[in-house]
């Protein structure tokens, strides 16, 4: 490999592009990741004890996790609503992203990509706080309700899940358009038509047709949003209530509340187990390999 | 045909919701900026007023962590940029049997968490004894923009006509000379839109920053914490103001990319 670089960019340079190279994958990626694994299975200590005899490797900091209702629960609730959201974001784009890729004009899709895209770059904390506004007990949402005469009193919308999960979805979804859109994009329009010539109904030419060409661009959005959504602290912070706690807050709150580093540490690992676990899971289900997902 | 045309306007009828669904909360919240309300609402109007502005600006704190951010997004610039150009340089460079592996590990930390990425950099970090601060942010940070930025140069690089520098080599230039006078101008709109686009990830950081942060606070974790204690239309002063700076620098990024890729079209 190193003479392949050699080759092109000479000996000094080279050796500059993989020195940093390994500062950062060795110093910042794979080390830290290490440690972090490391101080999961230490028990929390003083400074002075650290190093003696009670400095021994044991799985206790995992077995809080199973012996706490609370957090269990927490935990379980976590994936299962990032599932959820992974699965609503989905559905809520796949027409977009179709409509984008295959319906609009050129002109039409390059106004739409922009506007799209303008969300996009606007913090996330901002577009979360924007929510916040709208679910509010005394919120717009609650008085359109209300003067439509759809409910009697406000909602708290804040107060459970719910609120949460449409935060992310809003905060998230262009993580699942552009995959998709780019994955439909590159499939011939011929084979749309070809399908619609042969008598396919428009149910069945997406199902056979479009949706297995766009797998890949699915998976990868999918992946994402489970990932942004399981690993977020924004959204929970600001519009979930005391009842509605995701993980990463319990992990927060382990660190930088509860002083107990190494049972934060062996938290922040089970959630990215789970993480690695679904991109596993999704990439066998769509059989796709992560050369097709960094796309 | 009927059913087309239904199907048509089915279409149109939810791009439009979409549309409508996407932009109303960010006008909702625009909105409230100017309500004369104690709290950000728009939901009773109690008429219009420009004094969050001045609230705003007279908020100290609010200065600071702005002042941080610009100081952590421009650290992360220097560090994360040239790192990334590295990684694509590699990439695009060497063939062989590490590759795809090297890859994914490059791609890691974009498919982590970002409170995990925060999280192993803080306890790293302890074994050095250095705790949370601007520095580490700037680490943490780097972690993954540095991967933005692999991406991105990476996209350009795969564009690349190798005989180009070949010719330069065989005129007799040296490798360093090549890669001054070839390579680099052609990587250098590629660099430009990742140096803006590791900015702007840096300063929108909330996830990752929250956890090596230590006493400091940038503004994007200044307005979650105004958010959660002490929420008054200031915070939506600040977000507007947020909001259309990001407008006008995206337009700006998005006008100059088409005339860009039009260019490369017609030659």
């Amino acid at each position: 490999m190193f003479s392949q670089l050699k080759a092109r960019f000479g000996s000094s340079l080279s050796i500059a592009i993989i020195a940093i190279i390994a500062i950062w994958l060795v110093g910042m990626v794979i080390l830290p990741q290490l440690i972090m694994v490391d101080y999961s299975f230490r028990p929390n200590l003083l400074p002075k004890e650290i190093g003696g005899i009670k400095d021994t490797y044991s799985l206790s900091n995992y077995e809080t996790l199973f012996s706490n209702d609370i957090h269990l629960s927490i935990f379980v609730k976590t994936i299962w609503s990032s599932v959820l959201v992974a699965a609503l974001t989905l559905v809520v784009s796949y027409p977009l992203a179709f409509y984008l890729a295959k319906v609009a004009t050129p002109g039409q899709a390059a106004l739409c990509i922009l506007l799209l895209i303008i969300p996009f770059w606007i913090n996330e904390i901002l577009r979360t706080f924007s929510w916040y506004i709208i679910l509010a007990y005394k919120g717009p949402l609650n008085a359109l309700l209300l003067s439509l005469g759809v409910i009697d009193r406000p909602v708290r919308f804040l107060s459970g899940d719910s609120g949460v999960m449409v935060g992310m979805v809003y905060a998230y979804i262009l993580f699942m358009i552009f995959p998709i859109y780019n994955a439909i994009e590159s499939l011939d329009t011929n084979q749309v038509k070809a399908a619609r010539n042969l008598g396919a109904g428009w149910i069945r030419t997406h199902y056979r047709i479009i949706i297995p060409h766009a797998k890949p661009g699915i998976a990868t959005g999918c992946i994402m949003t489970f990932m942004l959504a399981a690993g977020s602290y924004a959204v929970p912070a600001l519009l979930g209530s005391p009842g509605s706690r995701w993980f990463t807050q319990i992990i927060y709150n382990w660190f930088f509340e509860g002083g107990d580093w190494n049972q934060g540490a062996a938290y922040a690992f089970l959630l990215l187990l789970i993480c690695i676990g679904f991109i596993a899971l999704v990439m066998r289900i769509f059989k796709v390999g992560l050369g097709d997902i960094a796309r | 045909m009927k059913s087309e045309t239904i199907m048509r306007w089915g279409v149109r009828f939810y791009i439009g919701i979409f549309f409508i669904y996407l932009f109303i909360p960010l006008i909702i919240m625009g909105a409230a900026t100017f309500n004369n309300s104690r709290f950000p609402t728009i939901t009773p109007w109690k008429g219009a007023t420009l004094k969050w502005f001045e609230a705003l600006a007279q908020d100290g704190a609010m200065w600071t962590a702005l002042w941080t951010s610009i100081v952590v997004a421009a650290g992360v610039l220097v560090v994360a940029v040239p790192i990334g150009i590295c990684c694509a340089l590699f990439l695009s460079t060497v063939q062989g049997r590490g590759k795809v592996f090297l890859y994914s590990l490059m791609m890691s930390p974009l498919l982590t968490p970002g409170v995990i990425v925060g999280i192993s950099t803080l306890i790293f970090w302890k074994g050095f004894s250095v705790s949370g601060g601007i520095m580490l942010t700037v680490i943490a940070q780097t972690t993954f923009i540095s991967a933005y930025v692999m991406l991105m140069v990476l996209a350009r690089l795969q564009r690349f006509d190798r005989t180009l520098e070949n010719a330069a080599l065989s005129l007799g230039a040296s490798q360093w000379q090549a890669f001054r006078r070839i390579l680099l101008p052609y990587l250098k709109p590629a660099i430009i839109s990742a140096a803006v686009i590791a900015f702007l990830q840096s300063f929108e950081n909330y996830n990752t920053t929250l956890f090596v942060k230590g006493y400091d606070t940038t503004l994007t974790v200044y307005i979650a914490s105004k958010v959660r204690t002490g929420l008054t239309p200031a915070v939506n002063a600040l977000g507007l103001i947020m909001i259309l700076t990001t407008v006008v620098i995206a337009i700006i990024y998005e006008l100059k990319r088409r005339k860009e890729m039009t260019q490369l079209n017609t030659k």
